[in-house]
């Protein structure tokens, strides 16, 4: 598991991230969501022990990155950002160094080997070298890489990016696959992927946490953003009147004869189709249709990130 | 330990994988043994003087284009990343990668020695200053590597790391040569002993003639040493920053 307490990481003057604090249990994927240079990489080369941590404390298997980095090391899987590997090397090759460097020697080595192929569908290409593989195989070779010696603990940096619509698919499968054992985080700049991918978002704009939570709990932690479209006949006035507690009126169109297409935005958390349908009765008119549309995440998204630009420029 | 082997094979499977090392042994082969033959039939004296005094000119310009990529390739494709997010010592990968190309001029230097063979048959050769010369010039490509090495881990591009190696390497060779040591003034003339005790060929040449002197070895192992520390440093650095 990752354990992740009160981390700052500066570079020079700009705080790349600051003041983080999250976990990454067993068995979980968490998808950690954010526009580019928001300080995803930053967070996660501290978890890996490539940089140091300016403050707070980051604790991976239970041993601290900054103390126990080679222990630490051992218990983790990495997939850098962009995938950088050793392109003269033929595939074989360079999972046999990684399996060396991992440890594993001889025969389990071989055999480590050979599930690596095959977990990540390496056949064919296994003895090519990775300068010559395409861009999909490559993030397979690389998350061979991290897999090797089976680590409890992943970290992948943007793993999808770069790759087509099949092979964004498939990595995905294998990220949920290997993900009901282990603790894995993963980064990404598209909503998208990590509300398929993962059971927790982080969303992180400017160096902090600007929310948290499952893909659907983080839609409803913006609150109000609920929409009612309602098509209604008689009094709309009324029923907006009626209703000024509740909802805020934000759009009308007639189109049939009688018939008001109303949309109302929610101002309160909770489910209150039930009030405009007891308001529309109130008022003595009838309702012909009540949709609800949850707030989508990709307003969710858009809203907090914008939020800390503001901050951010303040 | 085992990790740092590890590393070394995997270098040296790298400089053998593409032409790079054989490149490099074949043009400093050509280079060494041509201008050595060049002579040695005029001169008529059986000795491989004439070699061994060009090998500190040849390690100038060759060993900086073996070190170069060394961690500046590895920079620039973000493999150290990679790498050090493995479970290694920053000096096992240093030690490493360092070895591997010191094995690669060893091989080269060995590889001259038909030529050594070749001229024993035609006179009476010393094999003792042969030796001599051979350790000498081990400990000089040595401690140029490792210089080369550690100019290598400041850049990203291996153009810079190689003429700037050339650059330090020059200077490291000028410094003890008369034609600096005479422009110090007299003043100051203390420094003069100091200026040659500095000047990488000198050394060099003491243990070419077949004396070995320990202040010369000690001159060569801080001079490997250091840089490889200095490697380890600057690696670390990064982390930090």
């Amino acid at each position: 598991m990752i354990e992740v307490e009160h981390l700052t990481r500066r570079f020079g003057a700009t705080v790349a991230v600051d003041d983080v604090s999250f976990e990454v249990k067993p068995g979980e994927i968490v998808g950690f969501l954010g526009p580019n240079g928001a300080g995803k990489t930053t967070a996660m080369r501290v978890i890996t022990g490539l940089l140091y941590p300016h403050a707070g404390r980051v604790r991976v298997n239970g041993q601290d990155v900054f103390d126990d980095s080679a222990s630490v090391r051992q218990g983790l899987g990495y997939l850098p950002e962009n995938t950088p590997l050793y392109d003269e090397m033929p595939v074989i090759d360079f999972l046999r160094f990684i399996g060396a460097i991992r440890g594993l020697r001889g025969a389990e080595l071989r055999s480590r080997i050979d599930e690596m192929v095959v977990v990540c569908s390496l056949g064919e290409m296994a003895f090519k070298d990775i300068g010559e593989l395409s861009r999909g195989y490559r993030q397979r070779v690389g998350l061979a890489q991290a897999l090797m010696h089976d680590p409890p603990v992943l970290v992948f940096d943007e793993p999808t990016s770069g790759l087509d619509p099949t092979q964004i698919v498939e990595i995905r499968k294998l990220i949920r696959d290997i993900g009901k054992q282990k603790a894995i985080l993963f980064s990404t700049h598209i909503l998208d992927e990590a509300q398929k991918t993962s059971d927790r978002i982080l969303v992180i704009s400017h160096g902090r946490i600007v929310a948290e939570g499952s893909p659907e709990t983080l839609s409803r932690q913006v609150h109000g953003r609920d929409v009612y479209k309602v098509e209604f006949a008689g009094d709309v006035a009324a029923l907006e009147a009626r209703l000024a507690q509740l909802l805020e009126p934000t759009g009308r169109l007639d189109i049939e004869e009688g018939w008001a297409h109303i949309v109302l935005t929610c101002k309160t958390t909770g489910d209150v189709s039930a009030d405009i349908f007891d308001a529309a009765v109130a008022v003595g008119g009838r309702l012909r249709r009540l949709q609800k549309q949850a707030a989508t995440l990709e307003e969710v998204f858009l809203e907090l990130t914008r939020g800390g630009e503001k901050e951010g420029q303040a | 330990m085992r990790r740092a082997l590890t590393i070394f094979k995997k270098e040296l499977k790298c400089y053998f994988d593409s032409p790079i090392a054989y490149i490099f042994i074949v043009v400093f082969l050509v280079l060494a043994v041509w201008v050595f033959f060049r002579g040695f039939f005029l001169i008529g004296e059986t000795s491989l003087r004439a070699m061994f005094v060009l090998i500190p000119w040849l390690c100038l310009f060759f060993i900086p284009a073996i070190s170069m990529r060394l961690w500046a390739e590895e920079r620039k494709a973000g493999t150290n990343e990679l790498l050090f997010s493995l479970p290694l010592e920053e000096w096992e990968v240093v030690v490493g990668k360092y070895l591997a190309a010191l094995l690669v001029y060893a091989a080269t230097l060995l590889l001259t020695l038909p030529v050594a063979i070749s001229v024993s048959f035609l006179g009476n050769l010393d094999w003792g200053v042969v030796t001599g010369s051979y350790i000498g010039a081990l400990f000089l490509g040595a401690a140029i590597l490792s210089v080369g090495t550690c100019v290598s881990s400041l850049t990203t591009n291996q153009i810079v790391a190689f003429i700037l190696g050339v650059i330090v390497v020059a200077g490291l060779m000028i410094v003890g040569e008369p034609i600096v040591t005479m422009f110090i003034p007299s003043s100051v003339a203390w420094l003069v002993p100091y200026a040659q005790y500095l000047g990488l060929a000198q050394h060099f040449g003491s243990i070419a003639r077949g004396v070995l002197d320990t202040r010369d070895f000690i001159y060569y192992l801080v001079l490997i040493i250091f840089p490889l520390y200095l490697t380890i440093k600057a690696i670390r650095a990064r982390k930090v920053a």
